[in-house]
């Protein structure tokens, strides 16, 4: 038991961390080269300037991402070996896929990067397109393994319970693929959007209203407040696709006792055994919200088996309410942003607006770690939802809390070392505005070797 | 050839290919560890970041290829040596992590102090992990890996074998990034650079080849039906390796400098098809055949098109990559 806590810690948090990396990974090349691309265009050097200091802090985002998902990679076997040697041949098949675009993608990201003096601009733009297309296929792959883990299909048992036969497109293209790959690549555009906007939004606050940071605002937020509605959409089609295919998930997340209809929905609260308390309670919403009516029946913890009911039931309904809440809020400053822009082609005024901007990048992660907290625990005891439980996955190595205690320290050192490191450069650049090395596209004769 | 042969070939051809690009990586470290004191080693650590930097994330990624398709194609083996070596394996990981920050926290920070601890990190866990790599590697050549897995935390990789194999690891990579260094100092046109590093490819030569007599001794104790395979059928590689290996040294001393690469890359790849001769049929010798440990031919023929795709589209992206960096058209 210790052993199984420990390692779905260490997995927990290796995760978290590393999400945030490859959602940078996934979405950050978009803005990058659309910045590049209003550069070439318009002539435009603040955004060209843009673009090449963020390819800049990618690459430094992007080799902390390649190490921490390789530490992934290894605690699959490290943490799960029973998983793998079972279920290898099926889950497997998803990551042989995801290899080929990060592969891809880290080859064409190192031409981009380091590029930018040497190549002409144009094919320097187009040097950096694959890693779009290898950033979505990767989020891909990496994420329908996930959901085959929720919606497990596409191999056969033989009695021992050993897979004898896969039906690897049967795997890759499994139930839950189809809501849970466009809900976390739209995640990714969210956080980086967000993120990118609110570093230049606190800049703003702090005075510096010249264009570069007004453009740094608005390209990644303009992105964002474009994916968020759509996001808003498939959340909301992705829980009725739970409550289908994981009905112990969504009574864990929506803290239903009772199967029936007239299901309430509850906002916030604490989950007991007998009711929610302290929450919002808005009567028959929620058999609306799954089945577009009041008398929708919905599966009550009550019909699933005690011992296949997911834990921390309270966690998981809060980390639900907190990521659409955050959902709603992130629409509502979009809103807000496109009816400025609208009426006056202009950036908000008040500094409310700089400020909302400023902890959407914060916000938007919480939404993200929320949304695969309510993935993951409500998943549990499962770790192949009916097939395989997470206790019978984990390995029997000595010292995982050791080694979760110097993961947490190393990680703590990771996340500070990259922080301050972008901090530094982004200091450097504002110092040095003039510097050479960064005008892009210097003059081809220094190619000359 | 049956598919899991085929899928089994497909592994040693990544590791291969990890053994060369991201081995020479790791090598650089080396080199960059011992470069000597800041004003003594600028030049040469400043070679080897620009060497090192476009490309060594893409050399990364061969190293999680080998894992996806070791666990997709032989998902058995997978979890046995996964539940077995975790200490190296962790360790390895640990290596992985620093090596990488380490490197390219390094060249984003201006402040001389905090370049030397991180250039430090670098270097240092540039030598562990091939080290750790190789113990893994070695345990498994000498039997140590039962085939359902959890074998004995320690003794597996404690051992004489493992540790020489290790220590092998080390040294056959820096020898490859000597080697490499050459040849992209000879590029820059620094005559001083360039005797540098022959000098350091004649050291890691001479400890290489040192340590690969000493394991092939405890091949013999240790791994029997390595050592004895190897003898046999592995003969003709293991000769490849040393004609390989004097036509380096032949060609450093006569200052011939472009065979360099392929015959040093040619050494070192003989070495590990050699010991997949010598361990066939066997992944786990010899408790888990090939075939005993294969997934269902489904995901294996997955993996072969996987892999069919892979030589189409990233082969001549990474051929890209290299021909732009030799060329020296990418750049910080």
């Amino acid at each position: 038991m210790t052993n199984l806590l420990a390692a779905r810690e260490l997995m927990a948090f290796t995760l978290a961390f590393h999400i945030v990396l490859a959602c940078l990974g996934v979405a950050l090349p978009a803005m990058i080269l659309t910045a590049n691309w209003l550069g070439l265009r318009r002539d435009d050097a603040d955004a060209m300037r843009l673009a090449r200091r963020w390819s800049k802090a990618m690459g430094v985002t992007f080799a902390v991402g390649a190490v921490t998902g390789t530490v992934l990679s290894f605690e699959f076997g490290l943490l799960w070996p029973n998983f793998m040697s079972r279920f290898g041949d099926a889950f497997g098949i998803a990551f042989a896929v995801e290899g080929l675009f990060f592969f891809t993608e880290a080859i064409f990201l190192a031409i981009y990067i380091y590029g930018w003096k040497r190549l002409s601009g144009w094919a320097h733009f187009w040097s950096g397109v694959p890693m779009v297309i290898t950033g979505i296929g990767g989020a891909f792959s990496v994420v329908t393994a996930n959901s085959w883990m929720n919606a497990p299909q596409g191999f056969t048992l033989d009695a021992a319970g050993r897979v004898v036969e896969t039906e690897p497109f049967k795997v890759l293209f499994n139930p839950a693929w189809s809501y849970e790959v466009p809900h976390m690549i739209l995640a990714a555009y969210m956080v980086v959007g967000f993120l990118v906007a609110s570093i230049y939004a606190v800049g703003m606050l702090r005075g510096r209203h010249d264009r570069l940071h007004r453009l740094g605002l608005l390209i990644p937020l303009t992105i964002a407040c474009i994916v968020t509605p759509i996001q808003l959409f498939v959340g909301d089609t992705a829980a009725r696709e739970v409550a289908d295919h994981q009905p112990a998930k969504f009574a864990g997340m929506e803290c239903i006792q009772e199967t029936g209809d007239d299901q309430t929905e509850y906002v916030g609260g604490i989950c007991t055994s007998d009711g929610v308390k302290a929450s919002i309670p808005i009567p028959g919403l929620d058999s609306y919200l799954v089945g577009f009516s009041k008398s929708t029946e919905v599966t009550g913890l009550n019909d699933i088996p005690a011992d296949e009911r997911p834990p921390a039931n309270t966690l998981l309904h809060l980390a639900f309410d907190a990521m659409v809440g955050i959902g709603t809020a992130l629409l509502a400053l979009g809103v807000w942003f496109g009816f400025v822009w609208w009426r006056r082609r202009e950036i908000p005024r008040t500094p409310w607006f700089l400020r909302a901007v400023a902890v959407s990048g914060v916000g938007a992660i919480l939404a993200l770690w929320f949304g695969w907290i309510v993935t993951e625990v409500g998943r549990q005891p499962w770790i192949v939802q009916g097939y395989m439980r997470t206790s019978e996955a984990v390995t029997e190595a000595k010292g995982i809390w050791f080694a979760f205690a110097g993961v947490l320290l190393l990680y703590a050192a990771l996340g500070t070392g990259a922080i301050l490191v972008l901090r530094a450069m982004s200091r450097r650049w504002r110092d040095d505005e003039a510097d050479e090395a960064e005008v892009p596209y210097g003059p081809q004769e220094a190619a000359a070797p | 050839m049956s598919r899991a042969d085929l899928a089994a070939a497909i592994l040693w051809v990544g590791a291969t290919l990890y053994a060369l690009f991201g081995g020479a990586d790791f090598g650089a470290g080396l080199w960059d560890l011992g470069a000597g004191d800041d004003e003594r080693g600028e030049q040469r650590r400043a070679l080897i970041q620009r060497s090192l930097t476009p490309v060594w994330e893409a050399n990364h990624v061969w190293l999680i290829f080998i894992l996806v398709v070791l666990w997709t194609a032989f998902p058995d083996a997978f979890g046995a040596i996964m539940s077995t070596l975790y200490v190296p394996i962790a360790l390895a990981a640990l290596g992985i992590v620093l090596r990488g920050t380490g490197f390219a926290f390094r060249k984003s920070i201006r402040s001389p102090r905090l370049r030397r601890v991180m250039g430090r990190t670098f270097g240092l866990s540039s030598v562990l992990t091939p080290f750790f790599m190789g113990t893994v590697v070695g345990a498994i050549a000498a039997g140590n890996v039962p085939a359902h897995g959890d074998g004995s935390t320690f003794p597996s990789w404690i051992q004489t074998l493992p540790v020489m194999v290790g220590g092998l690891f080390v040294a056959s990579s820096a020898y490859l990034a000597a080697i490499f260094l050459v040849g992209d100092a000879r590029r820059g046109g620094d005559a001083d650079l360039e005797s540098y590093f022959v000098r350091q490819a004649f050291s890691a030569a001479a400890v290489a080849g040192a340590l690969a007599a000493v394991a092939l001794v405890t091949l013999h104790s240790e791994a029997p039906y390595v050592y004895d395979r190897l003898l046999d059928q592995g003969l003709p590689l293991v000769v490849l390796s040393s004609l390989c290996g004097i036509g380096v040294l032949v060609s450093l001393l006569r200052g011939w400098r472009r065979p360099l690469r392929p015959l040093a890359g040619g050494a070192v790849a003989a070495v590990i098809w050699g010991w997949g001769v010598a361990q066939f049929p066997y992944l786990l010798p010899t408790s888990l055949r090939i075939d005993q440990a294969a997934a269902p031919s489904p995901t294996l023929d997955a993996v072969l098109i996987v892999f069919v795709i892979a030589a189409i589209v990233v082969l001549p992206a990474l051929g890209l990559l290299y021909w732009l960096s030799q060329r020296e058209l990418l750049g910080e």
